[in-house]
């Protein structure tokens, strides 16, 4: 986050706006002062709050701008006292004007946030100047009767783009599909980065903001750009331009420029350093190939150029390259995919697009943002209906003075909007306070763009629909009452006036039970796939990518002197990562059974199984005492059930993926490990044994060794042997507790935002339920007098909100069953719906009724019947 | 406004309107003599009366002072530690000393009033 020590510039701004100019610059002057000194005494937060306390009790007659300067126009005093008639209703009543503004602030505030999450979602990649240009090349295919769309294309492709079809685009530039992690050092300092290879002209097409350099830097194969982050971490505060650094202790290359780090919405943010394409295939790949699937191909339109006319021209380009045979078997057809359509509209089904899971989400926040706003405008409305009855001896005076209708709607509009106003004042103080916990949790870096006049314009729209959405009952009911009935005093708001507030506090209860229920499941679902059997032990597990050459032969030397240390018990290497599912190949068959489906299959050393834990079925591990096993596989519990062998240990099975690779001997059948999402199934594989020198490093922790002494201890092994590597470790079980961090996330914003939905109902039925209770006082009085007791009272004011809420109960455990249903379908490894679930929030939402409505109940029942019969 | 002053001088039959709160804040002005700008007042008072005093209610007694012309302000400099805003300095005004006078001879002349014996009860009461 930045760290400025200027106070929230929103309420400096709210201050200016309201103070008087005569006296501005002074108390600005002072705030400034005690904000300066609190920020070295408190902290920032401390000191932002108390400046916000500071500026909201500002707020007051003196001090304010004279709304008025003229005071003697006529038609502007009736509005002047509009609004001091609404502000001593207030005053008059604080706790419900607390209530009424408290639960709007809330619902405000969650809007607010919701609203801003939206609108970081919707300008994706805008950070980009030619974001409305750039467009990304993909290719639909055709394999095996299902249409699969690609971004990860040949070499040849873009080359052939850009000399072939250049008339259309300002630029082309081909970038290593995927980041690639590399380790990058300046003698001492060396530090592993995600970055992109990447052709000359795509930073231009980027337009990556220079700090140094030049943009126009990746001209020479041996040259990069670092981010300013790495740049900082590599040189301090030198200029690097000019310096070399190394990669991978394999290259060295030349510093040509440093850029302003990509934000955090942008689909490059991860992007620590551009390095160029012609390094990173240089010696092993051509720059024209047609037949290695690894590059990401961006365009950058010519001005005015229309997307689909290039479409139709470049739709058959690849057939001509690939072969007749493939091309006929697999049609593939290129189009460009628009950059502002790639964070919400790139997910495809057989060709098609679908649905996005971020539109998804975009959609699910938003209508939860609408709701619980509606909850809280709906309080406004119950508890505004409920006070009709003190305000309507006020309506017929001014009706019968001679106020027209429209007035009278006017009047309560008004009354609306400043409570609105407010709200939105103490939201906005909420929403500034909460922002930093806000992107903790929903992982993204938001702040109130202030100077954007789109954000003030939505805000004003926004304050203005609420403040309508809250006051159009209260402005059409209240304004409708006739003067003669209001002031003989025959008026009764009855029945009339009960059923829409029922209505209402229906709606708020179902909303709420709804999210209550949403909450569990979401938990519950988290937490039956945590506890789902991962088939390995991933305590004290380390892992690493052997990211450097001089760990070639070094292995057994490594493993060697890691036993000796004692802090390890052993170590093993496979080529890929044990938390990722890549590496997929066809080609088994066994004997004259083939297997059309491809397998999950990795190479491991011996001694991975005892390093990770596996659990045996049947059979054993690889073992160096048996010579055969270099030809030996073990086999998981998904792959055994696919080849059907009765007794797989011991059996043969030969693999062909395109070429002949051998004859393997089947020697143990493993547990499934949940490599991929643990809510996936798990995947069949085949893991072979090698000797080669392979990628990842898993290291098994001696649990008698404190971890933090095991890794110093480790360290220093690393440091000796392979000096140019860092020691960037991960944890498995933290790796492995990163792939719930999404569904944690909508588990954290849905319990935030629930508990808000409860609190906000609640407000609004004790204040209903206060109104009711003040409304029958003299029924009750007489009650007691004819020997009612405080039970019979409880349970008589009590009985009508249950009602009520189990009516919500009945509406919102259906809707809550279809919903959670419908989420839960994307997993296939998911929780049964349980009917507990549905009683308990059910249960939860009538208990928290009951407590609400009896602190009202019981204080009216056991009050003294001679008071309330006394009055008047 | 004009209508406003005549009402309040045709109800203050009072000769020196002073609250409790601006009493204690002109008597700070007062005492920080050339020194009384926002915060050294509101600091001031802070530390003498151990209450704490918001920015506001300050500024609007000091309004309220100024306004009824017991105290009179002057801009001072502009510093880097208020990011460039100038300090309004406040000083008593001769009609402010009056006040001051009126006000604490009136509560002396009440306070002498008071008969002997009902204080020692209270302090015995204590």
């Amino acid at each position: 986050m930045r760290r400025n020590s200027s106070p929230p510039r929103l309420f400096i701004r709210l201050f200016r706006w309201f103070c008087d100019e005569s006296m501005h610059p002074y108390i600005e002057g002072d705030l400034i002062e005690l904000y300066k000194e609190r920020l070295s005494n408190y902290g920032k937060t401390r000191a932002d709050l108390r400046f916000i306390i500071d500026v909201l009790l500002l707020f007051r007659p003196g001090i304010i701008r004279p709304l008025f300067t003229n005071q003697n126009t006529t038609s502007m005093s009736i509005y002047k006292n509009y609004i001091t008639i609404g502000w001593r209703n207030l005053l008059r009543n604080k706790g419900y004007s607390l209530i009424n503004i408290g639960g709007l602030a809330a619902g405000m505030s969650v809007a607010i946030l919701i609203g801003l999450w939206i609108y970081d979602e919707l300008s994706f990649n805008k950070y980009h100047d030619n974001y409305n240009r750039i467009a990304q090349v993909y290719c639909k295919k055709n394999q095996g009767g299902e249409t699969y769309v690609n971004t990860a294309l040949v070499t040849g492709l873009g080359t052939l783009l850009k000399n072939e079809y250049g008339n259309h685009f300002e630029r082309v530039a081909m970038v290593r599909a995927r980041t690639e992690e590399r380790v990058l050092a300046n003698v001492e300092k060396k530090f592993t980065e995600m970055g992109f290879f990447i052709q000359p002209e795509g930073p231009a097409m980027l337009s990556l903001r220079m700090k140094h350099g030049t943009i126009d830097g990746l001209r020479d194969m041996n040259s990069i750009l670092l981010s300013s982050t790495v740049a900082q971490k590599l040189f301090g505060d030198a200029d690097p331009v000019g310096q070399t650094i190394s990669m991978d202790a394999a290259w060295d290359l030349k510093v040509t420029g440093v850029y302003e780090d990509i934000p955090k919405n942008s689909h490059f943010h991860e992007a620590s350093y551009f390095a160029t394409l012609d390094r990173y295939l240089n010696g092993w790949a051509s720059i024209d190939a047609w037949d290695n699937y690894h590059m990401y191909i961006y365009v950058q339109l010519k001005q005015g150029a229309e997307l689909e006319q290039i479409n139709a021209v470049v739709k058959d380009s690849m057939l001509d390259h690939i072969g007749k045979e493939t091309a006929e078997e697999e049609k593939p057809e290129v189009f460009l995919h628009p950059m502002n359509r790639w964070h919400l509209y790139s997910e495809w089904e057989n060709g098609f697009p679908v649905m996005s899971k971020n539109l998804v989400a975009v959609w699910y926040y938003g209508a939860i943002g609408v709701f619980v706003l509606l909850l809280a405008c709906i309080n406004f409305m119950n508890l505004s209906t409920a006070r009709c009855e003190k305000r309507a001896k006020e309506v017929g005076i001014r009706k019968s003075i001679g106020s027209l209708r429209s007035q009278l709607v006017q009047q309560f509009y008004g009354e609306s909007f400043m409570v609105s106003v407010f709200a939105f004042c103490i939201a906005m103080a909420i929403v500034q306070l909460s922002l930093p916990w806000f992107n903790s949790v929903s992982g993204k870096s938001i702040s109130i763009p202030v100077d954007e006049v789109i954000f003030w314009l939505m805000t004003f729209t926004f304050v203005f629909v609420t403040g309508l959405l809250a006051g159009i009952y209260p402005a059409i009911y209240l304004s409708s009452f006739s003067p003669v009935k209001v002031l003989k005093g025959t008026f009764k708001t009855g029945k009339r006036g009960a059923t829409p507030r029922r209505v209402l506090v229906v709606v708020q209860f179902s909303v709420s039970i709804l999210l209550t229920i949403g909450t569990i499941i979401v938990y519950q679902q988290l937490q039956y796939a945590k506890n789902r059997p991962v088939g390995y032990d991933r305590s004290s597990l380390i892992g690493l990518r052997a990211a450097s050459p001089d760990f070639r032969g070094k292995y057994e030397v490594l493993r060697n002197e890691l036993k000796n240390t004692g802090a390890v018990i052993d170590i093993a290497e496979a080529n890929y990562p044990i938390t990722d599912t890549r590496g997929w190949n066809p080609g088994f068959s066994w004997g004259e059974k083939v297997y059309e489906p491809a397998f999950n299959t990795i190479f491991v050393s011996y001694d991975y199984g005892k390093t990770i834990g596996w659990e045996f079925l049947e059979g054993r591990d690889f073992s160096r005492e048996f010579a055969s096993d270099t030809a030996g596989i073990v086999i998981n519990e998904s792959a055994a059930k696919i080849f059907g062998i009765k007794d797989p240990v011991g059996e043969y099975l030969k693999w062909s993926p395109g070429r002949d690779r051998g004859t393997f001997r089947i020697v143990g059948v493993v547990k499934d490990m949940v490599k991929g999402s643990p809510y996936d199934v798990t995947y069949p594989s085949v893991i072979f044994l090698s000797r080669d020198d392979m990628q990842w490093l898993y290291i098994r922790l001696n649990p008698a060794v404190s971890t933090h002494d095991a890794l110093g201890k480790i360290e220093k092994v690393f440091a000796r042997l392979v000096p140019s590597a860092p020691f960037d470790y991960t944890f498995a079980d933290e790796a492995y507790a990163a792939k719930f961090a999404a569904e944690e996330r909508i588990g954290k914003l849905a319990s935030l935002f629930s508990a808000l939905a409860i609190v906000i109902s609640c407000l609004g039925l004790f204040g209903l339920a206060a109104f009711t209770v003040e409304q029958r006082t003299k029924e009750i009085g007489i009650r007691k007098v004819l020997g009612a007791t405080v039970a019979n009272l409880w349970q008589m004011l009590s009985k009508e909100f249950i009602m009520l809420v189990l009516t919500a109960c009945v509406i919102a455990v259906p809707l809550g069953y279809y919903f959670m249903n419908t989420w839960l379908q994307q997993f296939v490894y998911r929780m049964p719906l349980r009917w507990e679930v549905f009683a308990i929030s059910c249960l939860g939402g009538i208990v928290i009724t009951i407590v609400t409505v009896s602190f009202q109940a019981i204080k009216a029942a056991v009050a003294n019947p001679v008071s309330s019969l006394r009055s008047e | 406004m004009v209508l406003n002053t005549t009402i309040r001088k045709l109800l203050l039959v009072k000769k020196f309107q002073l609250g409790e709160f601006e009493e204690v804040v002109i008597l700070t002005v007062g005492i920080l003599y050339r020194e009384a700008y926002g915060v050294s007042i509101k600091k001031e008072i802070e530390t003498r009366l151990g209450r704490s005093v918001s920015v506001g209610a300050l500024q609007t007694a000091l309004k309220r002072l100024e306004d009824k012309g017991y105290i009179e302000s002057s801009d001072g400099e502009s510093t880097e530690e208020r990011a460039g805003r100038p300090r309004k300095y406040f000083q008593i005004t001769a009609l402010g000393k009056k006040a001051i006078e009126y006000t604490r001879s009136t509560r002396e002349s009440l306070y002498r009033a008071i008969p002997k014996i009902a204080l020692k009860t209270n302090i015995v009461g204590i």
